[in-house]
């Protein structure tokens, strides 16, 4: 039995002995080191998948042309499988063992919270790239985020109902995260725009059938347009449904359904819904003087010359933003130095990303205003642009 | 589900393992042979010598993730490999003591060393209720019926964000103890370190006590073991609530350490990693449990820089393993030592 416990000391040393790297010294010379952890696998790979894509099509390219400040950038990455514990492990790994100079990426909210209060102590920048208004909200110094919020989502449906004359809103929402998060800010942001929820129903993610909900929403008295916050499947029924009851109203969905497969399932129901998307979606129709243009289309046909046409997702748009920030960031401030970085990230203004354009400042880490959005409405089965 | 299962009770080999005993007795080199109190002073020595080769924090913070997995192993590792009933919603236990902690000291300003108890008070009480009658099940059914429980307690923690912070997960504040915040990797390791040896003494204990004999003859064959006067359910229901109430101690550390905690934690995934530390460490061995936990928390950190092939080769090494050491890895090794023992 001795030797059972030897034979265990010995696998716990070697095991120790090969986890621990050895610390390099930090010189000029070395490169930036960027670390991320991003969920490449797993339910959320739909995100990190092309998020770490972009990443790495883009430091190569970065590198290809001589670096940032004369110094080349290597990525350190880690797979969470949109795992919150493993974030969090990973994180502390990146900034203890491999002493990286920034963190991009946090493919989830989930996983983005797990980790902030490491990167506070830490005292490294760090850009997410995930949907939760509570990662800059309150703000905390050293967290940035690049993707708009569902508040804005929110705020731009309300807007385009304003200019309509519309005011008596039906809701319908998904029970998901997604749906949840956004029906609750919708319901909070509402009375600014002077829009009254006269209804006020949810689905669950895996129903196939949402006449019932609709059939109330639909008697509700004085009723003038009905938005649906939710992700997935769900959104498409709910517009089959929608067309089927013959509503007389028009129907808003979310930013969530925004890709050519929503179409696709909806049909020919799709026609005439409405919805705010980021402005990749649309790149080819935005006017040619739109300072955005350039920028959604240099990504896209970098993106789909590397994976295919049809590849690009506003979700590999985020990681592009939150590394073009970063290089603007170290530009500005001559250094990769953190501290240094953090101020300059902090005074990024007139950013242009594929998130819209971006003025941070100490009070507002995401920078962005609801002119990131654009209000798309879905005709003859594509996107365009509602002026 | 039968052929997972360690070979269970007969007269035979228990008084084999008796002799053996006997045997220890006789020389103190060969009590510190024994699995109590050899195991216990090696485990000490590996706990005391270990902060001299950890180098950073995140080389602390996998030991600490050892040893919280560990704990929960251990408990699993009495209801699986001694009594012979399979749990796949421990994990659900596991959340439940960690949201515990959370709630309590964040919602209603308790202290941290209070919360912990009054969450394993809780899943305790939970795991009573629910004992009688899921325990009256074998086989699938028990598995259906402990997966449907820790289920349950996920959509229930994912949807009452209003208390839980639903699927985002919500913060734990920092524990303080005398005005001292403990945070970082040595005292969370010294702390992990002390219940893991508390966990490892409870189950040694527990296994050599009258109780233990009572869970490896109900294991081996429950009517017979009634026969003789065992009372199975008894026994069933009071290791089932010991196991469900070391996981809610590991989810309330966990919890307190890394200050944060997501309806991840109560996941079926979860709930599986923890049967597979069993098995994979050897069923029916306390130790086995611990290498279970150490090995398959350190392998992914290991092959985390294979990126794309991580698990291909996590696969093939757990594959690789449960072929050539079907009965796991310490029970095995440990008969191979033994055997080359006899044999000089």
């Amino acid at each position: 039995m001795f030797k059972r416990m030897t034979k265990g000391l010995l696998a716990a040393t070697v095991a120790v002995f090969a986890l621990g790297g050895t610390a390099p010294a930090v010189a000029q010379d070395d490169p930036i080191r960027i670390g991320s952890f991003l969920a490449v696998t797993g339910p959320a790979s739909f995100l990190g998948d092309p998020e770490l894509k972009t990443l790495e099509m883009y430091i190569a390219r970065i590198n290809g042309a001589g670096g940032l400040v004369g110094r080349q950038l290597e990525l350190i990455h880690y797979d969470t499988g949109g795992d919150a514990n493993k974030a969090r492990t990973f994180a502390k790994r990146l900034l203890e063992e491999d002493e990286v100079d920034v963190i991009l990426g946090g493919s989830t909210t989930g996983t983005t919270m797990a980790v902030i209060p490491l990167v506070e102590r830490a005292e490294i920048p760090f850009i997410s790239f995930a949907g939760g208004v509570v990662i800059i909200d309150p703000v905390k110094p050293w967290v940035f985020k690049t993707p708009h919020t569902d508040r804005m989502a929110c705020g731009k449906i309300f807007e385009d109902m304003q200019a309509r004359g519309i005011s008596n809103v039906g809701l319908i929402s998904g029970t998901g995260g997604f749906g949840k998060s956004m029906r609750a800010q919708c319901l909070e942001v509402a009375p600014e725009y002077d829009i009254e929820i006269v209804a006020d129903e949810t689905y669950a993610p895996s129903d196939t059938d949402m006449v019932a909900q609709l059939t109330k929403i639909k008697n509700t008295e004085g009723l003038e347009a009905v938005v649906n916050p939710g992700f997935g499947q769900g959104p498409a029924i709910v517009t089959k449904n929608f067309a089927q009851l013959g509503f007389e109203v028009p129907l808003y969905q979310s930013h969530g359904v925004a890709s050519k497969k929503f179409i696709e399932l909806a049909g020919e129901a799709a026609e005439g819904v409405r919805l705010p998307a980021a402005a990749l979606l649309v790149a080819e129709k935005l006017p040619m003087d739109d300072l955005q243009r350039p920028i959604v289309m240099g990504y896209m046909t970098t993106y789909e010359a590397e994976y295919g046409a049809g590849s690009v997702s506003t979700f590999g748009g985020h990681a592009y933003d939150g590394l073009m920030m970063y290089k603007a960031a170290v530009e500005a401030a001559g250094s990769a130095d953190p501290a240094a970085v953090r101020e300059a990230l902090e005074g990024i203004s007139g950013f242009i990303g594929t998130a819209g354009e971006v003025n941070m400042s100490a009070d507002d880490h995401l920078g962005l205003d609801l002119s990131a959005f654009r209000m798309l409405e879905i005709q003859g089965g594509d996107w365009t642009l509602v002026e | 589900m039968a052929d997972i299962r360690p070979s269970g009770y007969s007269k035979h080999r228990k008084k084999q393992t008796y002799t053996r005993r006997l045997g220890t007795r006789a020389s103190p080199l060969q009590m510190l042979m024994s699995e109590r109190v050899g195991g216990m002073l090696a485990l000490l020595l590996v706990i005391a010598v270990l902060p001299l080769v950890l180098a950073n924090n995140y080389q602390y913070d996998v030991a600490i993730t050892i040893g919280i997995n560990a704990i929960v192993v251990i408990g699993l590792n009495l209801l699986i490999g001694y009594a012979g009933q399979i749990s796949l919603g421990h994990a659900g236990f596991f959340a439940l003591g960690a949201y515990a902690s959370a709630i309590l000291t964040s919602r209603y300003g308790l202290h941290g060393a209070l919360a912990m108890p009054l969450g394993a008070l809780g899943v305790g009480l939970l795991a009573y209720i629910m004992a009688r009658p899921i325990l009256r099940l074998s086989g699938h059914y028990l598995a259906m019926a402990t997966l449907g429980v820790g289920v349950i307690i996920n959509i229930v923690i994912s949807r009452e964000a209003w208390l839980t912070g639903g699927p985002d997960g919500m913060y734990v504040p920092a524990m303080e103890v005398w005005g001292v915040e403990l945070y970082g990797g040595q005292i969370w390791y010294w702390i992990v370190a002390a219940f893991l040896v508390l966990a490892i003494w409870i189950s040694l204990n527990v296994i050599d006590s009258p109780v233990g004999r009572a869970l490896r003859g109900l294991h081996g064959a429950e009517v017979a073991a009634e026969v003789a006067g065992v009372d199975t359910t008894r026994y069933k229901v009071m290791v089932f609530v010991l196991s469900a109430v070391m996981a809610s101690v590991a989810g309330s550390l966990a919890a307190h350490f890394s200050e944060f905690v997501t309806p991840e934690k109560a996941s079926f995934f979860h709930s599986i990693l923890f049967v597979t530390m069993v098995v994979f460490g050897g069923m029916a061995s306390t130790f086995g449990a611990l290498v279970g936990a150490a090995v398959l928390t350190v392998l992914p950190q290991l092959l985390a820089d294979f990126a794309s092939y991580e698990h291909m080769i996590l696969g093939l090494i757990m594959m690789t393993v449960m072929i050539f050491m079907p009965r796991g890895l310490v029970p095995t090794l440990s008969g191979l030592a033994r055997r080359r023992g006899a044999r000089r």
